[in-house]
C-alpha cells in the first residue's frame, strides 16, 4: 500500500531545561532513541518523568530550551528548524492537552494545515471525501467540523481530533502524548484503530507516549522504553510493558534514588 | 431570574509597557440617568479630562471640536434605494421633535455648529432588500454632521455608513425606529490616522422593534462613538455590536448606554478589539440602566480584547445599574487578553507558518461577531481589513 521512503528520527544524548520559578531545572538528562518508518516505539513512564517534554521539545515548543544534543529526520536538524518547518518535515505531535482556537473552524484549521504540510492546496472533492470518511471512522459527528478548534470538546473529542489530523496530515513520524488519556474503551478502541489505519496507510513511525499499558492491547509496540527521571531506564520489547503492567514503575524509581 | 436593586460596576484595565492604571479605582458616584443632556452649549463646560466620561481621552488633543467654531461639512455620496428619501429639517423643528439631545460638550456643538439637518426616510412597510449607503468623506478640515434616519413602521432596512479621509469631525446621529422595525445601522470608521472623529449616535427603539448598531472602527487617531439606545415602547430589542483594531498612537473608544425605560425589552451589546503598537489605546464602557418601570428587561453586555504586541492598553468598564428586581436576565463579561502563545503553537505544530497561524488566531477571535453583521459588504470588506492590519506589522 505504501511506497513512502523510509524515514529515521534519531535522538541523541538530548538535555533540556525549563524556567521555573526557582530558576533552571533540567528535565531530560541525555535521552537517546531511534525511531525508523513502520516502527511503533512505546514510552511509558511516572508522572512528572519528562515524556512530554521530550515530545514537545522534538516539537519545537519554545518553552524549553534544548542545552545539548542532537535531533535529526532523515539527517536533516530537526532543532534548527521553526515549529511548523519541523511538522511540513513530517514530524506530528497529537497533544495530551489539546489547545482550542476559537473561531478557527476545524474544517478551515485543517485544510489550511493540510495545504502547508502538502505545499499546495488538497483537491478538494477528494478532500471533502477524505475528511468525511476519517470522521466517521472515528466516529465523531459530522458537525464537529463546523465548530472552533477544540471549542468546548470533550476530553475524547479531543483526543479523536489529534488522531483524525494523523489520519489527513500523513506524517512520517507521530509522537502521541498519552493520547489514551481520558479515554472508555470504547473511545480507546476507536482512536487505537485510528492510528493502526493512519500507520498502515502511511508506515509512519509511531512514538507511542503512555502511563499505562491499556492502549497497548490495541496498539502493538515493537519496542518498549521505561522512561525515569528524564532518561530512559529500560529497554526491550513488548514483554517489558506485561513487565511494568505486574511491577509498577517502583523498581526503576527506588533504583534511581540510590544511584 | 429576579434580582434585588443592584449596582455594580467593574473596571478592568490591562496594559503592557510602562503605562500606569488609572481606571482601576474608580467608583461612579451618580446614577447614569443623570447625566446632563441639553441644546445649549453653554450647559457642557470644554471637558478637562478629570471629568467621569473624558477620563480615558485624550481631550487636549480635541480643543478644536470643542470650539464654537463653524467648519466645513463632509463630502457626501449616497447610493439610495427606490423609496428612500433625503431631505433637511431645521435647527427649530429639530429641537421641537423631541429627539434625544446632546450629552457632551462635542454633540452640543455638532448641533449648533451644523447647518442643518439630514434626514434620511424609510418609508413605513418598506422592505429594502439593498442597503442604504452614505460614504462621507474628510478633506482635512473641521466639520460638524447631524444626521436623522427615520425608519418607519414595519419597514426593514439596512444603512451603512463609511468615514473615509481625513478631518476633525464631530456628529450627531439619531435613529428613530418605527414600531415593529427591523434596523441595522453600521458605522464605520476607516479615516486617515490623523483624522478625529466624536460622535454621538441616538438610537430610539420602536415598540417590538429590532434594531442593530454596528460600529467597525479600524482608522483616525481619535475616535470617539457614544451610543446611547433607549426605547419608545414595550417589546424592543438592541443589538450594539463592535469591531476595532488600533494600531500604533491610535485612541479608539466605545462607549454605550442602554435606558432600559419601557418594559420587556431585550439589549444584547458586544464589542471585540484588538490591538498592536506603541500607545495604541482602546476603551470600551458599556452603561446598562434598567430603570423601576422595566420589568421583564433581558440585557446583557460583553467586551473582550487582544493585545497582540507590548505598549497597547485596553481600558473596558461594564457597569450596571439595576431598579427593579423583576427583570429576565442581566449580566456583563470583560475580558482582556494577550496574544496566547499556545494557540500559536499548536497552528505551527500542523505546518502552518506564523503569520497564518496569528491570522487565523485574530480572525477566529472576532469571527463570532463578524459572522452576525449580516451586511456581507461589510463582512467580506472587514476580514481583508483585519488581515491587512496584521501585515502592517508581520
Ligand atoms: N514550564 C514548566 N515549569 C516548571 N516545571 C515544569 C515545566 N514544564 C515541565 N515541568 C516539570 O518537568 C517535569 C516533567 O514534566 P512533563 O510534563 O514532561 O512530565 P510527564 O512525564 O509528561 O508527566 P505526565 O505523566 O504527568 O504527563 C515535571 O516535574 C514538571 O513539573
Ligand atoms: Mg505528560
Amino acid at each position: 500500500m505504501s511506497t513512502v521512503e523510509s524515514s529515521t528520527l534519531e535522538i541523541r544524548d538530548l538535555h533540556v531545561t525549563v524556567e521555573t520559578e526557582q530558576g533552571t531545572k533540567e528535565i531530560l538528562r541525555g535521552v537517546t532513541l531511534t525511531i525508523n518508518s513502520g516502527e511503533t516505539h512505546a514510552i511509558m513512564g511516572p508522572n512528572g518523568s519528562g515524556k512530554s517534554t521530550l515530545a514537545y521539545s522534538i516539537a519545537g515548543h519554545p518553552k524549553y530550551t534544548i542545552t545539548s544534543g542532537t535531533v535529526t529526520l532523515n539527517g536533516e536538524d530537526v532543532l534548527e528548524m521553526s515549529v511548523d518547518e519541523r511538522a511540513r518535515a513530517g514530524l506530528f505531535l497529537a497533544m495530551q492537552y489539546p489547545v482550542e482556537v476559537p473561531g478557527v473552524t476545524v474544517s478551515n484549521f485543517l485544510r489550511t494545515a493540510k495545504t502547508a504540510i502538502d505545499g499546495e492546496a488538497p483537491k478538494l472533492r477528494t478532500w471533502v471525501k477524505d475528511l468525511k470518511q476519517s470522521m466517521s471512522d472515528l466516529k465523531m459527528d459530522a458537525a464537529v467540523a463546523e465548530r472552533g478548534v477544540n471549542e468546548g470538546f470533550s476530553g475524547g473529542e479531543k483526543k479523536r481530533h489529534e488522531i483524525l489530523q494523523m489520519e489527513l496530515l500523513k506524517p512520517k513520524i507521530a509522537i502521541l502524548d498519552e493520547t489514551d488519556s481520558g479515554l472508555d474503551v470504547d473511545a480507546l478502541r476507536i482512536v487505537s484503530e485510528g492510528v493502526n489505519r493512519a500507520k498502515e496507510s502511511t508506515g509512519a513511525g509511531v512514538l507511542l507516549i503512555t502511563h499505562y499499558t491499556r492502549i497497548l492491547r490495541y496498539i502493538k509496540p515493537d519496542f518498549v522504553h521505561v522512561f525515569v527521571d528524564g532518561k530512559i531506564a529500560e529497554e526491550g520489547g513488548p514483554e517489558l510493558a506485561d513487565r511494568l503492567e505486574a511491577e509498577g514503575y517502583d523498581r526503576f524509581q527506588s533504583a534511581n534514588a540510590t544511584s | 431570574m429576579s434580582l434585588l436593586a443592584d449596582k455594580t460596576q467593574q473596571t478592568q484595565s490591562v496594559s503592557q509597557g510602562s503605562h500606569t492604571d488609572s481606571a482601576a479605582a474608580f467608583v461612579p458616584d451618580q446614577s447614569r440617568a443623570e447625566r446632563t443632556t441639553s441644546y445649549a452649549v453653554s450647559d457642557f463646560p470644554v471637558p478637562s479630562g478629570r471629568e467621569e466620561e473624558w477620563r480615558f481621552t485624550p481631550v487636549d488633543r480635541l480643543q478644536a471640536l470643542f470650539a464654537e467654531t463653524s467648519g466645513t461639512p463632509l463630502r457626501r455620496e449616497e447610493s439610495l434605494p427606490e423609496g428612500v428619501t433625503v431631505s433637511t429639517l431645521s435647527k427649530d423643528e429639530w429641537q421641537g421633535s423631541g429627539a434625544p439631545k446632546p450629552a457632551d460638550r462635542a454633540a452640543v456643538i455638532a448641533a449648533a455648529q451644523a447647518e442643518a439637518i439630514t434626514v434620511l426616510d424609510v418609508p413605513a412597510e418598506a422592505e429594502l432588500t439593498e442597503p442604504v449607503r452614505l460614504v462621507l468623506t474628510g478633506e482635512g478640515a473641521l466639520a460638524h454632521g447631524h444626521t436623522l434616519v427615520r425608519v418607519g413602521n414595519f419597514a426593514k432596512a439596512t444603512i451603512v455608513l463609511r468615514h473615509e479621509g481625513d478631518a476633525q469631525y464631530s456628529e450627531l446621529l439619531t435613529v428613530v425606529a418605527g414600531d415593529g422595525s427591523d434596523v441595522t445601522v453600521v458605522t464605520v470608521q476607516e479615516w486617515a490616522d490623523s483624522a478625529l472623529h466624536l460622535g454621538q449616535h441616538d438610537v430610539v427603539v420602536g415598540r417590538d422593534a429590532k434594531v442593530r448598531h454596528i460600529a467597525v472602527t479600524l482608522g483616525g487617531g481619535i475616535v470617539r462613538l457614544n451610543t446611547n439606545a433607549s426605547y419608545a415602547g414595550p417589546g424592543g430589542s438592541f443589538e450594539g455590536l463592535g469591531v476595532y483594531f488600533a494600531d500604533a498612537g491610535q485612541h479608539q473608544e466605545h462607549r454605550l448606554f442602554v435606558d432600559h425605560e419601557a418594559p420587556h425589552c431585550h439589549s444584547n451589546v458586544e464589542y471585540k478589539g484588538a490591538l498592536q503598537g506603541e500607545t495604541a489605546h482602546t476603551v470600551w464602557v458599556g452603561d446598562v440602566l434598567i430603570r423601576a418601570a422595566a420589568e421583564g428587561t433581558d440585557t446583557y453586555e460583553l467586551n473582550r480584547n487582544l493585545i497582540l504586541t507590548d505598549g497597547a492598553r485596553a481600558d473596558s468598564v461594564p457597569n450596571l445599574e439595576i431598579e427593579t428586581g423583576e427583570i429576565a436576565g442581566a449580566g456583563h463579561a470583560s475580558a482582556t487578553g494577550r496574544f496566547d502563545d499556545q494557540q500559536l503553537f499548536y497552528l505551527q505544530a500542523r505546518g502552518i507558518d506564523e503569520d497564518t497561524a496569528r491570522r487565523l488566531v485574530v480572525r477566529g477571535f472576532f469571527a463570532s461577531i463578524v459572522g452576525r453583521i449580516g451586511v456581507p459588504e461589510v463582512e467580506e470588506h472587514l476580514m481583508e481589513a483585519i488581515d491587512r492590519e496584521l501585515e502592517a506589522t508581520a
